[in-house]
């Protein structure tokens, strides 16, 4: 899933405060299941605000709304009938979410809620960990289940690095070293020959390098 | 010949090499380089000029080998994939190798997190195995990686760290022999301090015949202290300083301890020459370059031969 985490409230103040009437939008998507921009937290953020603002003697008037997905057109749309009616949209959606709403409502300011993270999973509860960046040419076949390019700092191909200790990233003590993990993994399938073996330089124009990204399926087109 | 450096010409002739290295200055005094070169010239047969190191930002490596150069030294090109893409790499082996620079050594780079900008973003577009092929590629077959040839190929005398240390110890050697499928000449060790590890780490190497394929430097430190020791081992990953060696250091007084940390590194070179295989030495005195005579020629390796 996408995952993130809530800005700062005094950040999110900041941002409405020109704004005397806001919707704050949830999404019901991953950032629901990472309990950051879910209908739930919508309710949160939106009392909290409304607190501050009463305190600070500039009231706000806030419209709760959570959409199933923000990164749909369709569920967009059902946003439409409200934006009128407000002087910015607060989205605590990912950065995907929170960009397409800006493209389909032109003239209403779109305001970030949270910080987007990675894609990442749920190693425990409130806990989650990065395991793919989206690079757009996977080797996970070549690395026993490992990517070397998201699970090794430097995003080596020919790793680890000499500061590999005890199964440690030099980096981060809380880090398990990337290399350590494939070379580990290799071994208990068996298939260690794929470490002797020299990858040639890696294509990153499937990664972020040739600007925004985009996939066409012909046979879903319509 | 592979580049015909002094060091290439030095091993291939048989001697026992010596390398050192100069850490170019925190900033644009080029006398600091100037002062460095003086101590290390006649000791060796090149001199690593490192690049950026720990991530702290420095002189550049190019303009270090060039005053080194000046001063009638061969220097030895380092070059880290943190900080440059492939083009910028390619670029740079071209312009070192058209100032005359001889020798390269491929290093992937400490993290950003270590130096005085944790905050930049680092490129590792290609990682350190990646550039000795593409120095190699250029070198032999005379193309850029995209097949198109090059107005005059780049001669490098070609090589990698190896860390005989770093976990998991069972890859090092499958490693070694990695770096030299890239296409490395030479390699140049981690500091060693646990001869007992580093011995079985050669007998590993001979068991795949490495040894005869490569020339492997072994990479010393002297010790200023017990503290460096101790501060070493505690602060740099992959660094394996045993008891026994912080405790014959810290046995002397304060005073005498920088003395005996000299006197274990000559007596280490000399254990080392014994070891089947190891072509040279690399003595890394770190902000200690004054000492390298002394360290040199206590072991017996002076003057260097004069190859041709």
């Amino acid at each position: 899933m996408i995952t993130g985490t809530p800005k700062p409230i005094e950040e999110i103040l900041e941002m409405v405060g020109p704004y005397a009437r806001i919707i704050i939008a949830g999404c019901h998507g991953c950032v629901t299941v990472c309990r950051v921009g879910g209908a739930k937290e919508v309710q949160v953020l939106a009392s909290t605000l409304r607190l501050a603002r009463e305190a600070a003697g500039q009231p706000i008037e806030i419209r709760e709304l959570s959409l199933e997905r923000q990164c749909d057109p369709e569920y967009v749309e059902q946003l439409r009938p409200y934006v009128g009616d407000y002087q910015a949209v607060l989205s605590i959606a990912c950065g995907a979410g929170i960009q397409f709403l800006a493209e389909k409502f032109t003239t209403t300011p779109l305001l970030p809620g949270i910080n987007t993270g990675f894609l990442g999973v749920t190693v425990r509860q409130g806990e989650w960990s990065e395991r793919c960046q989206g690079c757009g040419d996977c080797v996970l076949h070549l690395t026993g289940g490992i990517c070397p390019v998201t699970r090794c700092a430097k995003s080596l191909f020919h790793g680890p690095c000499g500061g590999s200790v005890r199964g440690t990233c030099e980096v981060d003590k809380e880090i398990s070293c990337g290399w350590q993990l494939i070379i580990d993994r290799l071994k208990a399938l068996g298939q260690m020959e794929n470490y002797g073996k020299l990858k040639p330089c890696k294509g990153w124009s499937s990664a972020r390098d040739g600007g925004p990204r985009r996939i066409i399926r012909e046979d879903m087109v319509l | 010949m592979k580049a015909g450096s002094n060091l290439e010409k030095v091993l291939v002739a048989g001697h026992f090499a010596v390398t050192a290295e100069c850490g170019p200055p925190r900033g644009a005094d080029p006398e600091i380089v100037r002062k460095k070169a003086a101590w290390v010239k006649g000791n060796v047969d090149a001199c690593n000029v490192t690049d950026n190191q720990t991530s702290v930002v420095r002189m550049s490596s190019l303009a270090g080998c060039m005053l080194l150069k000046e001063q009638g030294l061969e220097p030895l090109i380092q070059m880290v994939v943190r900080d440059r893409n492939r083009i910028a790499l390619q670029s740079d082996l071209l312009g070192a190798s058209a100032l005359g620079v001889r020798n390269l050594l491929c290093l992937s780079g400490d993290h950003q997190k270590f130096g005085d900008d944790p905050q930049a973003k680092n490129v590792f577009d290609i990682d350190s195995m990646q550039l000795i092929h593409l120095a190699k590629t250029m070198r032999d077959e005379g193309v850029f990686p995209s097949g198109r040839e090059l107005e005059g190929a780049p001669q490098f005398f070609i090589g990698a760290a190896v860390n005989p240390f770093a976990d998991p110890f069972e890859i090092r050697v499958p490693r070694l022999k990695l770096k030299m499928a890239a296409g490395v000449d030479f390699v140049q060790t981690q500091c060693i301090y646990n001869m007992a590890k580093f011995k079985t780490y050669m007998e590993e190497a001979w068991r795949e015949g490495l040894p005869e394929r490569v020339s492997i430097l072994a990479g010393v430190t002297p010790l200023k202290s017990a503290g460096m020791a101790k501060f070493m081992r505690r602060m740099v990953a992959g660094m394996d300083i045993p008891d026994a060696v912080v405790e014959r250091i810290g046995a002397e007084p304060k005073e005498k301890q920088a003395a005996k940390g000299i006197e274990m590194c000559i007596e280490q070179i000399q254990e080392l020459k014994e070891i089947k295989g190891i072509a040279g030495v690399h003595v890394m005195a770190i902000e200690w370059e004054e000492k390298l005579a002394e360290i040199i020629g206590g072991a017996g390796l002076l003057p260097r031969p004069q190859v041709d």
